[in-house]
């Protein structure tokens, strides 16, 4: 299960819109252990592409060691597709090498629909899995 | 002479788990190959027949070393190599 704070997934949706019709790309950092996504980290999309995403390399290096350097790890790592489903793809899976992330694909094909959704991709496996508000599920 | 040499979260099973480990050469690829000897598997996660693997990232210090010169990159006494896969992925199944 991923718990996403609704501002979280406002942004993750907001950005995907914003550079529809290429893919958008980036990742939510978080303390390492914790499975919580807290910081929003907008990537470029170096292939600046509608069907191929990749973070820019010097970019990744300054985000993966910024993580490091406060104890982060990428909780989520998003991003959309602008003509197919919010499924991961089989490029998607070869290329998943993160294997404690959530991987969240967005679709941005429909306008006036928001499809989001997540999956843990381990060693080649895709597991989808609920992805729910913290407000939801706070106690009574 | 010692290069650190950073390893990703995945590929940390050929090195014991450690995240930070030493090796030598010259080049990039001299340092590959002696990391191969302590860490059976590495290179081949690396490396393929035309050089650098396309979607693996291989820093020296600040820089992309496929802008100084991929395999062939010199390297020396305390230059810090880092290795990470390129995050990326597509739409079209």
């Amino acid at each position: 299960m991923l718990t996403l704070p609704g501002e979280l997934r406002a942004a993750i949706i907001g950005h995907a819109r914003a550079d529809h019709p290429d893919e958008a790309c980036g990742v939510i950092a978080g303390p390492a252990g914790s499975d919580r996504p807290e910081r929003f980290i907008k990537m470029t999309n170096a292939e600046r592409s509608p069907t191929f995403y990749r973070f820019d390399s010097l970019e990744q290096l300054r985000v993966w060691r910024e993580m490091d350097d406060r104890d982060e790890e990428p909780v989520v790592i998003y991003h959309s597709h602008t003509a197919t489903e919010a499924y991961p793809s089989r490029t998607d899976v070869s290329y998943a090498s993160e294997p404690g992330a959530h991987y969240v694909l967005v679709s941005t094909r429909d306008p006036d629909t928001a499809e989001l959704r997540s999956f843990r991709i381990v060693d080649g496996v895709v597991t989808e899995e609920e992805v729910r508000d913290p407000v939801d599920a706070a106690p009574e | 002479m010692a290069i650190e040499v950073r390893i990703p979260t995945i590929l940390r099973n050929y090195t014991g788990g450690a995240k930070s480990v030493e090796g030598s050469g010259d080049t990039v690829a001299g340092l590959i190959a002696d990391l191969e000897g302590r860490y059976s598997g590495l290179q081949e996660r690396l490396v393929d027949d035309s050089g650098l693997r396309r979607f693996v990232n291989v820093y020296l210090n600040d820089e992309d070393v496929r802008f100084l010169g991929g395999l062939d990159a010199p390297v020396k006494d305390g230059d810090t190599v880092t290795v990470l896969p390129a995050v990326a992925g597509g739409g079209t199944p």
